[in-house]
């Protein structure tokens, strides 16, 4: 079996990420089954925390490109 | 997406797609430096973009159309919802425009990804996304020297109230969140979501084609027919992504724009 290391690497490293995406969203689904009327606020702050969680699995994205060779 | 790959694809064995299959010099293919496809889908966008808002503006009714409908709801999106609720109703006017263009600029390139005869997310290079990354990163930073003053705005980036011992460490940090790693991620986000998304729909359509046509097997013919579903599934699911990515990247700009206005940190 041949292969590259660097895509084993990324599939560690999108873990943490994809917990912690799964835990905003599931936040935000809570709050806005409490509070339906918070819901254009708790959208924002839901994408933000979503975009600043998958940067680092973007992160990991990339390095597993550059360690490719 | 190029007919080149499908070619290479049908050799003996597959040949997964990678970074190498978004290089495609278009003109001037004499060494590094050449008009690739992108620049042209990136020039091509602005001219549509341009033709469309000024096409669409000049005769605005009351009773919208459809397609004043469409950019009024494209224009609200980013003035209310994103630029008036974050910066502030005070002074959310003057950032409209910026936020709108990259908005649409944006939105239109990564659409390209999945809109026939274009297919080629321009932000999958990772220099385009790194200029518009550029220009946020300049505005933010202007305005908060601009509103302080240099030693004032490196001075606002500490939180009030911590203890004298913990300062330099939280400014060290602080100077790292601002100057390298806000751009940063900025601009890898971009890029990592349309070449990501991109190389994925590579994988399985040309994965598929090589299975059908060249693999001679019929356990893998039969099996093609569930990778090009999961083509389909996944083009619809890049539509999400694109549109969503857009918005992402206003969204902090607007962010980070409004943090350099705030009154405190």
């Amino acid at each position: 079996m041949t292969g590259n290391i660097a895509i084993l690497g990324y599939g560690l490293s999108a873990i943490g990420p994809g917990i912690g995406v799964g835990l905003i969203f599931a936040a935000y689904i809570n709050g806005v089954a409490r509070q339906p009327e918070a819901r254009g606020m708790l959208q924002t702050i839901a994408f933000l925390g979503f975009a600043l969680t998958e940067a680092l699995a973007i992160f990991g994205l990339a390095l597993a490109f550059v360690f490719r060779s | 997406m190029s007919l080149g790959l499908l070619a290479a694809a049908g050799g003996e064995t597959f040949t997964a797609p990678g970074t190498e299959d978004f290089w495609q010099p278009l003109f001037g293919t004499s060494g590094a430096l050449a008009v690739t496809r992108p620049a042209v889908v990136l020039v091509i966008s602005a001219i549509i973009i341009m033709v469309v808002l000024s096409v669409a503006t000049r005769r605005l009714s009351i009773v919208p159309g459809k397609g004043q409908m469409l950019t009024e709801a494209t224009y609200g999106l980013v003035r209310n919802s994103i630029a008036r609720d974050i910066i502030g109703s005070r002074d959310f006017l003057r950032f409209v425009p910026l936020l709108f263009s990259c908005f649409t600029l944006i939105l239109l390139n990564n659409l390209f990804g999945i809109i026939p005869f274009f297919q080629y997310p321009t932000m999958a290079r990772i220099a385009f996304p790194l200029v518009l990354a550029l220009v946020v990163f300049v505005v933010y930073h202007y305005l908060g020297i601009k509103r302080r003053g240099l030693a004032g705005y490196l001075g606002s980036l500490l939180p009030p109230g911590l203890p004298g011992w913990i300062k330099p460490l939280v400014f060290l940090l602080e100077l790292i969140t601002y100057f390298i790693t806000r751009p940063v991620t900025l601009a890898l986000r971009l890029f990592g979501n349309m070449f990501a998304g991109h190389l994925l729909l590579l994988l399985f359509i040309t994965g598929g084609e090589y299975m059908l046509l060249h693999s001679g097997s019929l356990g893998l013919q039969i099996f093609s027919i569930p990778t090009f579903g999961m083509g389909v599934v996944m083009t619809l699911f890049e539509l999400l992504v694109e549109f969503l990515q857009a918005y992402i990247f206003t969204l902090l700009a607007a962010l980070y724009i409004a943090g350099s206005l705030a009154d405190e940190h």
